[in-house]
């Protein structure tokens, strides 16, 4: 707490924090204020009126005058009431007219039971509708697959313009009309184009903006089976509360994590897990017939018969981990190969990427910042990163940091920073440094500075900044003038920055480009600057990997080594091969081998080529721990049983190594026993089996239950099936419950199932489980930083300086073009996602385009690696000379290497 | 001692005389109040169109958990109940489901003869629960006085509705 005040709320003295408004306080203080314009994220606007409070001018006034709390600033000596009648009699008041207009629509509405003017109307005690004359009606919008617009039940809070357009940068979503009719959506119907439109359901108070995908299975907050989990779909690592009912996956809400995501998640992130649902999951263990090459469907034990007979006459087992199962599930399959025959399923390439960024994390000097430290960060530096495809929720974070340096030139005139609208209008369009290097526009260049240029330009740039802070940083010879303004720019902006950042990534596949921002940390801290670096990686286990004591070989380095030695087994772990490599690479790969034995959830090309597949659990089936792109250990519980043919892949491992005689794993049962030999085994995984309460953790002798204590039909659910109501399961891994019975208090932030508090029904109950509103919750919050820089010795510099590059003349340059919506290999499996997933195509420059006659849309011939394809021209107006957009991962889009140069043909 | 007993002896003869209060079930059935806590149905709207929509209010109002129900919808936006399930071989007849309901849906019914031989076949599903007429109460369709849209009745056409606002309109 920076500064403290005494203020006496109804007659108790409390010692709060003065920077914080009285809203805030009186939040902070456990004390029931009903509000709705205010958003903890967002600040205060006294738009809605609902938080009145009296206050009075010493303790002789029994009068005291009604102000709203949101706008008052904390004054010491301060004597406020929530309770006092004529202030309850106002709220009342606002709430009978909010709800004037308001449709007959509860039990239609998938805000029901979770909605916090529902809360807020419970709460002040407005029970009965006096207005006698009729409703304002509205029509409604279709805003794409996610959301779903029911505005007849708006009150007018403007929160989510104000989140929409101020909190993300969105520009297709406005408040339109007059007077009593004002309006929010877009100026037309169409797809919210802003990619974080999906915590509208979070920040709208009443179900005006509801989850479409949860409005296609709808069940009431209270009937779902929750668990605390990580969103597998990027490495940031966002923490994610997972819910089902009838064995369906239901939805997925941000879970608040001071330090990460906070109170919000990305549109991938939340509308992607319906992957888990798709028609493509494995629910069965399958064996492929030899004769007709048709999966046949066993049950697990007769699997692991199976799977026994084909291992016990191999005399050799390949093991092929993967960047999105947990670290458990690696190191069970680590421990079953060893270590000589366990490869990381992912690109030679991207290994040394990874590896390059782990090794400098780890040596330091720079730290790396959680997403909430790059929020505060009020100088970015982005190297090569389009952060919006491929870390989105960083991109978000960055529309925060920009903000940073504008929001201080509010102190001189004594505006609190919670004032949102004063501030705003103070600062304008008033944007702190950025700067963006990227071959392609990004969504973030809008607010930024920008610079297109290939991958070993932007590291140029990179260095010459580096340089500029410190002479053992190389010298950039023959640089362009645009280069040297830039960077002279750069370097100025760094100078006087309070909190710098530098961000950078493998995605343009150059080392080159990772080492210069590297220099530029190291630079900018030997000369007596502090600086933190930022590097994204591919998946959401990249980091774990990295930091496993693996030899850290790639697929191309599996194919190279049966060449010398031959095996006969291969088990595949969560990885679907044809991601990494060359087709006909992988098809030769898996011809050499006997058994092809794949651990997976979803279909995929690598699946269908096995001989037998075990039928792993997705995130929503399992426990396990990820380590994201800050360092940061996290766990994940399953959310629900998925019966006996479903178990994690560590679980399945386990089991298989069992059935082959080796006794010793016996004594791995449970989720712990293999964190704990984990971190026995790799010291860097040092303390993550605490990160969350051992599976023995009781309060008063009691589990955590992930069912609310409403939770119905129990007795009904499966009656259609049997009358006798089956056993719960039990969940021998973790502190949480399968059930709705155990403790009802609040749990230990790290297994938190779900928000919820007396009276506070909605997403909002998230104040009940922080210490200070916004700040982190009780507890501590969950996951730990595994990689914190040495201190002392400074590492050395990078020296190597790529050569400017240059365009050839009807060869291109193959840079990658990454989409939210497309790229990531889980979440297309999602029906809203899938929609919104691009065509295949190829991009290239406008310019290009001219001199070659193209036009948008024109089939145009690829030649690349020898193969030829045909595909649809993008056109694109910043894209340098000479460099070619292919998009990556997406369906039915080829594999084509970045930076290989490739040649076109006109069709 | 004896007299007391001789008295006793008296007064059950007497009641030879008295009218019967008992019924000669099954063959005579006893009439019940229309508010008599039996049965469990789901009723129809005046259009003859399902009452329930679905909200999951009766389900979690059920103190022994008996009724369970997944909502979905049709393409007009109507809500209604994919499956909707009582389990009687749990439930205690407390009417809370009735009273919970906010379309009328759900009644209970003075219909009690509902002993089965096999206690699988207390499962009751909507076909076994949806009956062809409003029940006890005949006016009531919530889907006339809720602001959603729905086949058949557009925005601003529920009762006690304004027209859709027009945007574009900027008087006053
Ligand atoms: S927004 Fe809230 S109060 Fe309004 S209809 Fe929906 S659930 Fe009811
Ligand atoms: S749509 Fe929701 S968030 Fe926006 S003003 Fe209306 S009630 Fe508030
Ligand atoms: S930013 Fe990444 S981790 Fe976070 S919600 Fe989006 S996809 Fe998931
Ligand atoms: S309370 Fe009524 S409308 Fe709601 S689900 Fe039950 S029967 Fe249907
Ligand atoms: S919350 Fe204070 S006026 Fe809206």
């Amino acid at each position: 707490m920076a500064k403290t005040a005494k203020i006496t709320v109804d007659g108790k003295t409390y010692e709060v924090d003065a920077t914080k408004n009285l809203l805030e306080v009186c939040l902070s203080l456990k004390l029931d204020l009903p509000y709705f314009c205010w958003h903890p994220a967002m600040g205060s606007v006294g738009a809605c009126r609902q938080c009145a409070v009296k206050k009075f001018r010493d303790e002789n006034d029994k009068v005291g005058k009604l102000f709203m709390a949101c706008m008052e600033p904390i004054v010491d000596g301060m004597i406020i009431s929530i309770q006092d009648a004529e202030a309850k009699e106002f709220r009342k008041g606002v709430i009978e007219w909010l709800m004037t207009n308001h449709p007959h629509d509860c039990p239609v509405c998938d805000e029901g039971g979770e909605c916090h003017l529902q809360d807020m109307t419970v709460m002040t005690g407005h029970d009965y509708r006096r207005y006698r004359f009729k409703k304002r009606t509205y029509k409604n919008q279709y805003l794409g697959p996610f959301i779903n617009h029911e505005m007849n039940r708006c009150i007018q809070c403007y929160r989510c313009v104000r989140y929409y357009r101020d909190y993300a940068g969105g520009k297709d979503f406005d408040v339109f009309g007059v007077h009593n009719t004002v309006y929010f959506g877009r100026h037309e119907d169409g797809v919210l184009e802003n990619e974080f439109s999906g915590n509208l359901v979070e920040v709208c108070p009443t179900g005006v903006f509801t989850d479409k995908t949860l409005g296609k299975h709808y069940t009431r907050k209270w009937d779902q089976t929750y668990a605390p989990s990580i969103c597998v779909h990027c490495s940031v690592g966002c923490n994610t509360i997972a819910a089902e009912r009838y064995g369906l996956l239901r939805r997925v809400q941000s879970r608040y994590n001071g330090e990460v995501n906070g109170y919000f998640l990305c549109d991938r992130g939340r509308f992607g897990y319906e992957f888990v649902n798709s028609p493509k999951r494995i629910r069965k263990p399958l064996r492929k017939n030899k004769e007709t090459r048709q999966f046949e469907e066993l049950g697990s034990e007769d699997a692991l018969k199976y799977i026994r007979k084909l291992l016990s006459d191999s005399k050799r087992i390949i093991g092929i981990g993967s960047a999105r199962a947990s670290l458990e599930s690696n190191f069970t399959l680590l421990s079953f190969v060893e270590k000589q025959n366990f490869y990381w399923g992912e690109s030679d390439r991207n290994i040394q990427l990874i590896q390059k960024q782990y090794d400098i994390l780890r040596n330091g000097p720079a730290r790396t910042p959680s997403l909430r430290d790059i929020e505060k960060c009020d100088v970015v530096i982005v190297l090569g990163e389009d952060l919006t495809n491929t870390a989105p929720m960083i991109a978000l974070a960055l529309r925060q940091s920009v903000r940073q340096e504008p929001v201080q030139s509010a102190t001189p005139y004594r505006i609190p920073h919670w004032q949102d609208q004063a501030v705003r209008e103070l600062t304008q369009d008033e944007k702190g440094p950025i700067f963006i290097a990227t071959p392609l526009a990004t969504r973030l260049d809008e607010i930024s500075e920008t610079y297109r240029a290939a991958a070993d330009d932007i590291a140029r740039l990179g260095f010459m900044v580096a340089n500029s802070f410190s002479d053992r940083s190389p010298l950039v010879s023959g640089a362009t003038d645009e280069q040297k303004k830039l960077s002279g720019k750069i370097s100025e902006a760094l100078k006087k920055a309070k909190r710098p950042l530098i961000i950078a990534g493998p995605s343009l596949q150059s080392e080159a480009v990772i080492e210069a921002a590297a220099n530029i940390a190291n630079a900018m801290i030997t000369s007596g600057k502090t600086c933190e670096l930022c590097f994204t990686v591919p998946e959401v286990n990249s980091m774990g990997m990295a930091m496993m004591d693996i030899t850290h070989q790639g697929i191309e380095s599996a194919f190279e080594a049966l060449k010398n030695k031959p095996a006969d087994t291969l088990i595949i772990l969560e990885n679907d091969l044809y991601r990494r490599a060359e087709e006909q690479a992988v098809d030769s790969f898996l011809g050499k081998f006997k058994n092809v034995i794949v651990l997976d959830y979803l279909e995929n090309s690598t699946s269908l080529k096995a001989d037998a597949v075990l039928s792993s659990g997705s995130f929503a089936e399992s426990d396990g721990t990820f380590v994201n792109n800050e360092g940061r250990a996290q766990r994940f519980y399953q959310v629900y049983d998925a019966g006996e043919n479903i178990k994690e892949s560590w679980r399945w491992l386990r089991d298989i190594m069992l059935n082959s005689g080796l006794h010793e794993f016996g004594k791995w049962k449970i989720l712990s026993d293999f964190t704990n030999a984990l971190s026995k085994a790799m010291p860097v995984f040092d303390g993550i089996n605490n990160i969350t309460p051992p599976p023995g953790f009781r309060i008063a002798g009691e589990k955590i239950p992930r069912e609310p204590f409403r939770y119905s039909g129990r007795t009904a659910m499966f009656a259609n099936k049997s009358v006798h109501e089956p056993k719960p399961p039990e969940d021998i891994d973790s502190p949480l419950s399968f059930t709705m019975e155990g403790y009802r208090g609040k749990p230990p932030s790290s297994i938190i199932p779900f928000f919820w508090s007396p009276g506070w029904n909605s997403q909002q109950a998230i104040n009940k489980y922080q210490i200070e509103i916004g700040g982190a919750l009780h507890g501590g919050d969950p996951g730990k930083r595994l990689i914190e820089p040495k201190s002392g010795k400074t590492p050395a510099f990078f020296t190597k300086i790529p050569q400017a590059f240059s365009p050839r003349n009807g060869d291109w340059f193959v840079v990658p073009v990454y989409h939210i919506f497309g790229s990531e290999e889980l979440s297309v499996n999602a029906p809203g996602i899938n929609e919104l997933t691009p065509k295949p195509y190829v991009m290239i420059s406008s310019e290009d385009a001219g001199s070659l006659g193209l036009t948008s849309e024109k089939q145009i011939e690829l030649e690349a690696q020898g193969k030829t394809y045909s595909l649809p021209a993008k056109l694109n107006l910043g894209l340098p000379k000479g460099l070619i957009g292919i998009p990556k991962g997406l369906p039915g889009m080829p594999e084509i290497k970045t930076g290989s140069w490739v040649r076109l043909k006109m069709g | 001692m004896l007299l007391s007993n001789l008295r006793t002896i008296w007064l059950t003869f007497l009641h030879l005389f008295r009218k019967a209060v008992t019924i000669e079930y099954p063959e005579e059935k006893e009439k019940l109040p229309a508010r008599w806590r039996g049965r469990i149905v789901l009723t129809r709207d005046p259009d003859g169109q399902e009452r329930c929509v679905a909200c999951y209010l009766c389900a979690v109002a059920c103190p022994v958990d008996c009724i369970s129900l997944q909502a979905t919808q049709d393409e007009t936006g109507r809500r209604y109940p994919e499956f909707f399930r009582i389990n009687f071989s749990r439930c205690i007849f407390c009417g809370f489901c009735e009273e919970a309901c906010p379309t009328y849906a759900i009644q209970l019914t003075p219909e009690y003869e509902m002993s089965e031989y096999v206690r699988q076949n207390m499962v009751y599903e909507k076909e076994h629960l949806l009956i062809n007429g409003p029940g006890k109460y005949h006016d009531y369709n919530f889907y006339r006085v809720s602001g959603l849209a729905i086949g058949g009745k557009a925005k601003g056409e529920a009762m006690n509705e304004d027209p859709p606002v027009d945007l574009r309109s900027l008087l006053p």
